[in-house]
């Protein structure tokens, strides 16, 4: 742990600085990869929708001796026909999913399971969702989608700066659209709670993009005063001073979800819990991986393409009397600029 | 660096925020005892019992868009129907906002079935003429009460017997045909009546409205205006009942099989427009009015989501959450310690600390505003527990950034907070605004998720103003963290800080 502590000292002082700023096109690469993989799938098999979705039934058996056949005989002599979708959930239970049924053929599923698995009726843990619920769901889903994105950006571009408002959005779209491809891909059943998952992963992905940003804003304060370093230089070392804060807030934050998902999966099966942390545990590893890879290079380039950035650029290369490129090129020399905090804005404040 | 370059305000006072918490915190037990909740009120789905949602719409045939009180009217209607299963705690509420509202029906215990089939049905308005009133507390069947002319014996002695001090009986589901005679009671079960078939339907009805004689000054009445079809109704049935003696001449306005009201006929009205009059209050008035103006457009429900639970699965999800708030919990408490050695202990108590505040939250909020703990609403509070942490860590990092610069721990404790509360701030206000947002946009039961999220963000900005950083300052006046010692998290090898170096 120390060791990792040390680390932190090192990269906090810029004597070790990972680049990843200058490497941006390798992450978008990345990114655009699992972009088009997520829409690939999301064309191909599109998302495994619960019957919160479609509208359907669903009723769960708790009995000594679940067993698919018996059920599904049951729930055929109760007269309905289509597609059912039966399953043993642990030792102790079985679960039958119909389409959409009407009032009484409910009912008369209800009774036939229960005559024969001989359990009392009230015992059967039902859910039935109306045709048109899906839609009112989605709808408001997108709703809120919108309306954060909407609110959010304006917060941020108010407490932050504007650009930073529109690389953190970016972002957030990036992990969304990242975690609703992994679900298409590996066929998860996406049910309210999962969507109310996603959702939540848009404040979750922003809190890390916040906590670096804020520290961009911080040592590019007075960045064009000098010309010690780029503005894509004072981002990658902003990214290199918070990546420890990063990885142990992300930590910390994955640990009760992983609690969560371990628990609702392995004690309940699929349900709430399960739904709702799956979500949020991809989509918490995509919000860390954005407001890292994906972030802080976007910002970076939208600011250097201001005059008084690429000005401030050609004023460092000039100094450093280095090749005069992009600032990817630079971020290598950041080593030799100087060692540590004499190159930190912050260093006025020293007493 | 506008924020360092301040000389650092010596003046906090980590002692008295420290007791001022602590304070707080005996105050807000002392109001647990005071309020009598001694218990966090679970959810359905952690107890067992049924929730109904439904999507209000137009009932077939009808047009127009569903109106706020349409919608309340429902809920009133439904609430009156949940309310006659006698089960106690059962709620019905509108959710959401505006015309969009869902009504969400929960009924704890095993009554599922009958909740169903009863919320469903649509609820109609009509006019019928009054045969005969009795009083609905009377069991006693009245020998001397003399069966009403014109009404088969089979109705006579259904009013003769029927109590309308049984909740059952003031059901009311929208069964009562239009074209039936039908024995009725009022909705309080105060008077019972024999009701002839409906003669103006609530479509019938274009307006209606509650508005205050100015002449009089006080007088409240409702006016309504009927359609063509309603004003050639009710033009024929107040000509022929104005004249007739009590009841006969009474009118009563009959919402799902219950009598709302029951005004007397004193001339015929031809015009379609007509007001009634009384001792209304001004709320009674506005109530006669929202009945009239929903009997225009009657809403039909479709049922959302139908959730039975069994009280076994309810104790099942319960303990499945405790033990994933547990387990979370001791993985944080675990990472926090190992990386931050003896520090992370401030970690550990200011989670104690803000899991106490909320747990006593849960118990006021359960009594004062029927706060319900669900499993989304567990699954939120252990979410939280991550958001909650992510603060301390961003200000101890910072804290250990400050010392790196070189400065000691008291000092770097001062300065740390200036930036890290307002990267704590900014953070925090993003998350309440995406839980506030879930809350508004969420359907269900997922509302609770949003709402122990959003709860718990604002219990993180508490704790660490009120207690993580007053106990850090005093923390960092200790030899132990102050001397940098190798398990206090402040070391100088832990923070990477070749000590040579810097001196």
């Amino acid at each position: 742990m120390s060791k990792f502590s040390g680390l932190g000292g090192r990269l906090y002082r810029g004597e070790t600085s990972v680049e990843f700023i200058g490497k941006r096109r390798r992450w978008y690469a990345v990114s655009i990869l699992f972009i088009l993989i997520s829409i690939g799938s999301l064309a191909v098999q599109g998302l495994q929708l619960g019957i919160e979705f479609k509208g359907g039934s669903s009723f769960t058996v708790t009995t000594n001796s679940p067993s698919v056949e018996q059920a599904r005989s049951a729930v055929q002599s109760a007269g309905v026909d289509g597609e059912l979708i039966v399953q043993v959930i642990g030792n102790d239970k079985v679960r039958v999913q119909t389409g959409s049924l009407e009032s009484e053929a409910n009912n008369a599923v209800q009774d036939a399971l229960a005559a024969s698995f001989s359990v009392d009726v009230a015992t059967i843990d039902t859910q039935i969702i109306g045709p048109s619920w899906g839609e009112e769901i989605t709808r408001k889903a997108l709703y809120g989608l919108f309306g954060f994105l909407f609110v959010i950006m304006i917060y941020l571009a108010m407490a932050l700066e504007p650009k930073m408002a529109v690389a953190a959005i970016v972002a957030v779209l990036h992990d969304v659209f990242i975690t609703v491809g992994i679900y298409a891909l590996v066929g998860f059943d996406v049910t309210p709670a999962t969507v109310i998952g996603f959702l939540t992963i848009l404040g979750y992905s922003l809190y890390d993009t916040v906590v670096v940003f804020d520290k961009v804003r911080e040592n590019t304060k007075s960045i064009t005063a000098s010309s010690t370093k780029t503005y894509s230089q004072a981002v990658n070392l902003a990214v290199n001073q918070t990546i420890v804060r990063s990885a142990n807030t992300s930590i910390v934050a994955l640990l009760p979800v992983a609690s969560i998902l371990f628990v609702g999966a392995g004690l309940l099966g699929a349900g709430t819990l399960k739904d709702l942390s799956l979500a949020l545990f991809i989509g918490l590893i995509v919000g860390t991986y954005s407001s890292i890879f994906i972030a802080p290079p976007i910002l970076a380039s939208l600011r250097e393409r201001e005059p008084a950035m690429q000005a401030l650029a050609k004023r460092v290369n000039a100094r450093s009397g280095g090749v005069v490129a992009s600032a990817t090129s630079q971020v290598s020399s950041l080593p030799i600029l100087g060692r540590g905090p004499r190159n930190q804005p912050k260093r006025k404040g020293r007493k | 660096m506008s924020t360092t370059n301040k000389p650092i305000k010596t003046s906090s006072r980590p002692v008295r925020t420290l007791a001022i918490l602590a304070l707080g915190l005996v105050a807000m037990t002392g109001l647990v005892f005071v309020q009598g909740a001694t218990s966090v009120k679970l959810g359905l789905d952690l107890r067992g019992g049924t929730s109904v949602t439904l999507q209000p719409r137009i009932a077939p045939g009808e047009e127009g868009s569903i109106t706020n009180e349409a919608i309340d009217q429902a809920v009133a209607i439904i609430r009156q129907r949940v309310n006659s299963l006698g089960v106690a705690e059962s709620e019905v509420a509108a959710q959401g906002t505006g015309t969009s509202r869902q009504i969400v029906i929960s009924v704890p215990g095993d009554t599922g079935r009958r909740v169903v089939d009863l919320v469903g049905q649509t609820a109609e308005l009509r006019f019928r003429q009054v045969l005969a009133t009795g009083a609905g507390a009377s069991s006693v069947v009245d020998p001397a009460a003399t069966p009403v002319a014109g009404v088969t014996p089979e109705v006579n002695a259904r009013f003769a017997s029927f109590d309308c001090t049984l909740a059952e009986n003031r059901q009311g589901t929208g069964t009562d045909l239009p074209s039936q005679t039908i024995v009725a009671c009022d909705r309080a079960g105060l008077t019972k009546y024999i009701l002839g078939p409906a003669e103006v339907l609530g479509r019938q009805i274009s307006e209606a409205s509650a508005g205050l004689d100015t002449q009089s000054g006080s007088a409240w009445f409702v006016s309504l205006t009927f359609n063509s079809e309603g004003t050639s109704a009710f033009a024929a049935v107040t000509s022929r009942v104005t004249s007739l003696p009590e009841p006969n001449n009474q009118l009563a306005i009959v919402l799902d099989g219950l009598v709302v009201s029951a005004p007397r006929i004193n001339e015929a009205i031809p015009s379609g427009t007509a007001q009634i009059t009384g001792s209304f209050t001004q709320l009674e008035a506005k109530d006669l009015a929202n009945v009239l103006k929903y009997g225009a457009l009657p809403l039909a429900f479709d049922r959302g989501e139908v959730q039975q639970v069994s009280p076994t699965l309810g104790a099942d999800q319960l303990n499945a959450g405790l033990i994933a708030g547990a387990l979370g919990m001791a993985l944080v408490v675990i990472f926090t310690l190992a990386y931050y050695r003896v520090l992370g202990f401030v970690t550990v108590g200011s989670l104690a600390i803000a899991g106490s505040i909320l747990y006593l939250l849960f118990l006021l909020l359960g009594k004062w505003i029927g706060f319900t703990l669900t499993l989304a609403g567990i699954a939120g509070a252990i979410v939280a527990i991550g958001v909650t942490a992510d603060s301390f860590i961003v200000y101890f990092e910072r804290v250990r950034d400050e010392m790196r610069e070189g400065r000691s721990l008291r000092t770097a404790v001062e300065t740390g907070w200036v930036r890290a509360r307002r990267t704590i701030l900014i953070a925090d206000f993003v998350s309440l605004i995406a839980a506030v947002l879930l809350y508004f946009f969420a359907v269900g039961g997922v509302r609770g998720f949003a709402f122990t999220l959003g709860l718990t963000t604002v219990i993180d900005l508490i704790v660490i103003f009120v207690f993580t950083k007053p106990a850090l300052v005093l923390v960092s006046r200790l030899k132990f963290f102050n001397s940098g010692h190798r398990l206090s998290g402040f070391s100088s090898k832990s923070l990477g800080m070749p000590t040579t170096k810097e001196a």
